[in-house]
């Protein structure tokens, strides 16, 4: 009783001073007082939230849409079919490609009206170091082509290095690349001249989002494509087997299961399961699917059982929802013209309870989509993912990595080009997210019934 | 034959099946599908199931019990010195690794099938013949390894060979039996929705199965651990130090510590705010500002953790190093590094705050509104309607929902794994960096540890008390949220 | 029950607790109390009557401006008490509710000791100076509601715990620990058994000295037995109003004879 506060109006008990109801007393101005400070910490509660998702956002989208640009320069290779076969024929084919390279840097210089001093070897370190392989796959792949063109000069667009573009992007500075050993301030002034007449640009980054994963020195050529196939693999994988057997289970446990104990263990196990932490399912995946059955190792096979075991009690829950919300005059209906009990379930039930299944599908595939800690279990990372699956069964069961797993990859290089890639990756992903969920909601709109 | 070719057999025999028994029921009937006791597809899919059924399931034990078999045949070939040198997994692995490469070269055609099971190490360097096609192998491979690897390759194709035998075999009775059985008088539909059933208790049995391969594949593990290192000092040790040459020390406590620590500061961040935000929202938020906020501060729950760990890492971490570190705004100098307790747990709050705040609006809103109605009625403003009566109601629930969070927190792998740090430590300090249960799970079975080494398997005696709590936790919480439903159901 | 005469059939508003005057009230787009304008009487029972739907629970909600607390509920007109308009800008509806008391249809203590459900009006508004004033409005809260010998051993069990008809008096006595000058009972019969109900109703009765009582009851024979006036609404409109013998044996109006015969309703 120590909230009884005072109140010097009250001279007995129970009795209080006649008062007019149109003037406020000290006491319940003072109530209402706290009743505006109360009000005032939800919305500040509730201002923090959306603060937060504001600067997540920002952070995502300030660090992560310049991955979306890359830095290339366009070089003038005059073609020599004499010398590409004699390239092909050394052991270390690419270097001969660099030779070249730096040939058509030296004359690049001079048509941009450059001075410099610095050698082709020098100014090579401008580009990436995949550029040579780059060209040699590009030669490769069109050789006939490339054979008739004798003598031509053929334009190329080779990736800048991750240093220039980080230093063209604002990402590094000037002071920083002094401390560091490969560009000097005599290459950036060559950028900056570059820049100026246009022969060095910015563009559309497709390797990005289409590519593969390059090596930790070669930042600027790693992309999120091939990890996007081993995510697909795997919610194929997750939908196909999270679905029917999810939706089995919840007709089951929903519409003929008796009250029992075995039911009753089901129950617990589903609701129990939905808080498992995911990694102890990346535990299980490892045990079980890789010790056990030996399955591949980082195969997106793999990566879906998990996650379909993972999604699975997301999905039994919602489906349950969708059915329980079919009203009993259904059944009742349908079992009263002579349909049997799997009759009315399949034929009016379930149709009705679709779109809500569907809704709640869709919501565990974003789930399972963005989910990480498993995967890393079961080698989804680690691995770089450079060549695309071949073929279906490639794809499932060939090692790949996921977008998640590919992101975790990209931000334990410690490289800042990397980190950049990393947030592009999680705007790659979110846009897929964003996507499975507007269709989710347009979904329950579209179909929402009320009974 | 191999599974691809097994399950097409059984898909056309399915297919035959659906059509030979739907045809002979109608034609058992005279054509007149009236007189027929069951729709005639009824007939058709109860061929199909028994065709299917039996053989899939005899397929699927197939596939697990093979692996086990070859695994001790295999292991049987191998002498006791071999074993002694290594283990048995490393032996074991590398006879796979042997028998693939020969896989790999019969399939270039680089060796016939023939010569490849009769090579002997002592003709042939098999190590460099493999590793011309890309088949990589740590070290010589032995006679023993060798003819062990054969014999692997033997009773595998032998295996598949059997195996194949056995499940059509069984499909074919199968398909026999029913279609035999098909008349017109036959209860199909009453067969078929027998089967239809017990394929749904199977789907439904799924979610214990799962629970069962958690709590196997933990506990065995966990068991071998503790074979080759000792219990107590694995639960009361208070260093961490893995070395994987031997020799290290595992203690869970500096790991527990650093976990709770930094569940602890999550729920600081995410309760109050949580809290408030759904007080708010189902008292007093209109309804227009309910259907934009709500929405907005679900979207918190919907990113990957992945974009929160990376934003811990790269966001708040530096930040909070311009802050707190040396050379910071406020000159303290709290924080050497961008990773830390309180990175981690801060950026873990965030992503807990609309579990929190949705789960805690849900019970307020189980509250009925005749204990709203009662408390205004007697002259209450709203906020001491909530504290007074709404809250001591809400109590159980919120509790509840709380207990859920820190379940979450618990067991959130990728924020510590990117935003706490990788140095176990027992430190009161939140701004030092310390790593957790869940962080150490990842870094000990993804390095280049040996599986069978204390230092791979510690990793599983880890999973182990991280399902345990989190078990217990959720089981307390489900048990109290239930109870406080039922108070007003 | 004893029928008080004395009340003036014409019913003027120099003797009057309550004044309603053309009071309208929307529920969004609906208009669910249709220009009522009523006179109640202080220290007696009124009691509104009325088929479900007609708006009498409404019009009751107004007085104490508990529709407040519905968004979409808009009131106009002029509701005085004691010749205070309740709706005017300068009233807290707090203080106001600490004036007019409510009992509600089902039972609704809150899920805390029967001690601290009554002493939970006194405690917000201040009423007790400290814990002995606390107990002596508790123990004459309980006694007035006739409970008091029924709990007086157990003031620290939960309320919950009381049987239906305890509860419903226990929320009386919560009301009236706040010391109200009205009481407005929402049907406060409907969730309870027979016995549980006569009681309550011969409580009503007691309490009628103290205080002004409206009623809203859906049973007739109720508002003849506990009521000295009674108003019938049909339709969001205030058809009649008198004293209950004179409803109950001359209606003047055919829709209230018809209700009270039994014709609908």
């Amino acid at each position: 009783m120590t909230d009884v506060t005072t109140n010097p109006a009250s001279e007995t008990p129970a009795s209080r001073k006649k008062t007019s109801l149109l003037t406020v007393d000290a006491l319940t101005r003072k109530r209402n007082a706290a009743e505006t400070r109360f009000k005032a910490y939800g919305v500040v509660a509730i201002s923090i939230g959306v603060f937060f998702l504001a600067a997540l956002l920002w952070a995502i989208l300030s660090n992560g849409m310049s991955a979306f640009q890359q830095t290339v320069v366009s070089l003038n290779i005059t073609i020599d079919v004499a010398r590409l076969e004699a390239a092909e024929k050394s052991i270390v084919k690419t270097s001969k490609y660099n030779a070249i390279i730096d040939e058509a840097l030296i004359a690049k210089m001079k048509d941009a009206g450059v001075e410099t001093e610095m050698s082709g070897k020098d100014l090579r370190k401008m580009l990436s170091s995949g550029a040579a392989a780059t060209i040699r796959d590009d030669v490769l792949a069109n050789w006939d082509a490339i054979k008739a063109r004798d003598g031509q000069v053929m334009q190329y667009d080779v990736l800048a290095s991750s240093r220039v573009d980080g230093y063209l992007k604002g990402r590094v500075t000037r002071e920083a690349l002094a401390r560091d050993k490969n560009l000097d301030a005599a290459h950036l002034d060559i950028v900056d001249q570059l820049v100026a007449k246009g022969t060095m640009v910015k563009s559309f980054n497709w390797d990005f989002i289409l590519g593969t994963d390059a090596s930790d020195n070669r930042p600027e050529q790693a992309g999120i494509g091939a990890s996007m196939l081993g995510s697909f693999y795997m919610m194929l994988v997750v939908l196909f087997l999270a679905l029917p057997i999810g939706v089995a289970a919840s007709i089951y446990l929903e519409e003929f299961a008796p009250k029992n104990r075995f039911t009753d263990l089901i129950e617990v196990n589903i609701s129990n399961l939905a808080a498992v932490p995911s990694i102890v399912f990346g535990i299980l995946g490892l045990a079980v699917f890789i010790q056990f059955m030996h399955l591949p190792q980082s195969a997106p096979i793999v990566g879906g059982l998990v996650l379909t075991l993972m999604t699975l009690p997301t999905i039994i829950i919602s489906t349950r929802a969708s059915l329980k919300a079919v009203p009993p005059s259904i059944r009742d209906a349908a079992l009263g013209i002579g349909a049997s009990k799997m009759q009315a379930t399949f034929h009016h039930v379930l149709p009705l309870a679709m779109p809500g299944i569907l809704t709640g599908t869709i919501i565990g595939l974003a789930q399972a989509l963005g989910e990480t800690a498993p995967l890393l279990l079961i080698g989804m990372v680690g691995f770089i993912a450079s060549n695309y699956p071949d073929g279906l069964a490639d794809g499932f069961f060939s090692p790949n990595s996921a977008m998640p797993a590919q992101i975790y990859e990209w931000a334990k290089r410690a490289d800042p080009a990397f980190y950049e890639r990393a947030w592009g990756g999680i705007i790659v992903l979110l846009v897929f997210l964003l996507t499975m969920n507007i269709l989710a909601i347009l979904l329950r709109r579209r179909f929402e019934r009320r009974w | 034959m191999s599974l691809g070719y097994i399950l097409l057999a059984l898909l056309v025999l399915s297919v035959i099946g659906y059509v030979l028994g739907r045809s002979k029921a109608v034609s058992s009937a005279g054509g007149d599908g009236r007189r027929l006791h069951s729709l005639p597809g009824y007939y058709g899919w109860n061929v199909v199931l028994a065709t299917l059924a039996p053989s899939l399931l005899v397929l699927v034990v197939w596939l697990f019990v093979q692996p086990a078999y070859i695994n001790t045949q295999v292991a049987s070939l191998i002498s006791q010195e071999t074993v002694a040198k290594s283990s048995l997994d490393l032996v074991l692995s590398d006879v796979l690794r042997v028998a693939d490469g020969l896989d790999v070269a019969v399939e270039s055609g680089a060796l016939s099938q023939e010569k490849a099971q009769a090579l002997s190490a002592g003709s042939v360097d098999v190590r460099a013949l493999l590793g011309d096609l890309g088949v990589a192998l740590a070290s010589e491979v032995t006679d023993e390894i060798l003819h062990a690897a054969q014999a692997y390759r033997d009773i595998n194709a032998s295996g598949e060979f059997y195996r194949a035998i056995l499940v059509l075999a069984v499909a074919i009775a199968g398909f026999a039996l029913a279609i035999a059985r098909t008349h017109k008088d036959f209860r199909a539909r009453n067969v078929v929705e027998q089967a239809i059933k017990w394929i749904l208790i199977a789907a439904a049995s799924i979610a214990i199965l799962t629970t069962l391969g958690i709590i196997l594949s933990l506990i065995f593990n966990t068991v071998e651990f503790f074979k080759i290192y000792p219990a107590s000092e694995f639960f009361f040790g208070t260093v961490w130090s893995p070395s994987f040459g031997g020799g290290s020390e595992l203690g869970i406590l500096p790991l527990i510590w650093a976990t709770l620590y930094i569940s602890f500061i999550a729920l600081a961040v995410a309760v109050p705010i949580g809290l408030f935000a759904a007080i708010y929202l189902s008292e007093y938020a209109t309804p227009a500002v309910r259907a934009i906020a709500k929405p907005l501060l679900e979207v918190l729950a919907g990113i990957p953790t992945i974009v929160y760990g990376l934003f811990a890492l790269l966001t708040v971490g530096p930040l909070l190093v311009d802050v707190l570190g040396n050379d910071g705004l406020l000159g303290v100098g709290w924080m050497q590094g961008a990773s830390s307790v309180f990175t981690a747990g801060f950026v873990m709050g965030i992503m807990l705050i609309p579990f929190v705040s949705s789960l805690s609006d849900d019970i307020i809103n189980a509250v009925p509104q005749a204990m709203r109605d009662g408390s205004l009625g007697l002259g209450a403003t709203h906020s001491e309607t909530v504290k007074q009566v709404i809250l001591p109601a809400a109590l159980p629930g919120i509790v509840g929902a709380i207990l859920l969070a820190a379940s979450r927190a618990i067991g959130e792998t990728m924020i510590v794994v990117l935003g706490a740090g990788a140095a176990a430590r027992l430190s009161v300090n939140p701004f030092e960096a310390m790593t957790t249960v869940t962080a150490k799970i990842v870094s000990q079975l993804t390095g280049d540890a040996d599986f069978a080494s204390p230092e791979a398997l510690v990793a599983f005696a880890l999973g182990m008390t991280l399902f345990v709590i989190t078990l217990g936790l959720n089981i307390i919480a489900l048990y109290i949220v239930r109870k406080y439903r039922e108070q007003y159901d | 029950m004893n029928k008080i005469s004395s009340f003036d059939e014409t019913n003027d508003m120099t003797d009057s607790k309550i004044t309603a005057r053309n009071v309208q009230v929307y529920y969004g787009d609906t208009h669910a109390i249709k220009d009522v304008s009523i006179n109640i009487k202080p220290q007696a029972v009124t009691a509104f009557i009325g088929p479900s739907g007609c708006g009498k629970s409404t019009f009751l909600r107004t007085i104490n401006r508990m529709n407040d607390t519905i968004d979409i509920c808009r009131v106009e007109g002029k509701i005085l008490i004691d010749d205070e308009d309740i709706y005017d800008p300068k009233v807290d509806p707090v203080q106001l509710r600490a004036k007019v008391g409510m009992v509600f249809q089902k039972p609704n203590p809150f899920p805390k000791s029967i001690y601290d459900n009554v002493a939970y009006g006194p405690r917000i508004h201040g009423l007790a100076r400290n814990k002995s004033e606390l107990d002596e409005i508790i123990e004459s809260s309980l006694q007035k509601a006739g409970l008091w010998a029924e709990v007086k051993d157990r003031l620290h069990a939960p309320g919950t715990g009381l049987s239906g008809g305890q509860q419903q008096r226990l929320c009386i006595a919560r009301a009236i620990a706040v010391s109200p000058e009205v009481i407005l009972m929402d049907e406060p019969c409907s969730a309870l058994d027979p016995i549980a109900t006569a009681k309550v109703e011969e409580l009503i009765d007691e309490l009628r000295e103290n205080y002004t009582i409206v009623i809203v009851t859906h049973s007739m024979q109720q508002a003849a037995r506990v009521s000295q006036r009674t108003a019938f609404f049909h339709l969001g409109v205030l058809v009649e109003e008198g004293l209950t013998q004179d409803i109950f044996t001359s209606p003047r109006d055919k829709r209230t004879e018809d209700y009270i015969t039994g014709r609908f309703g």
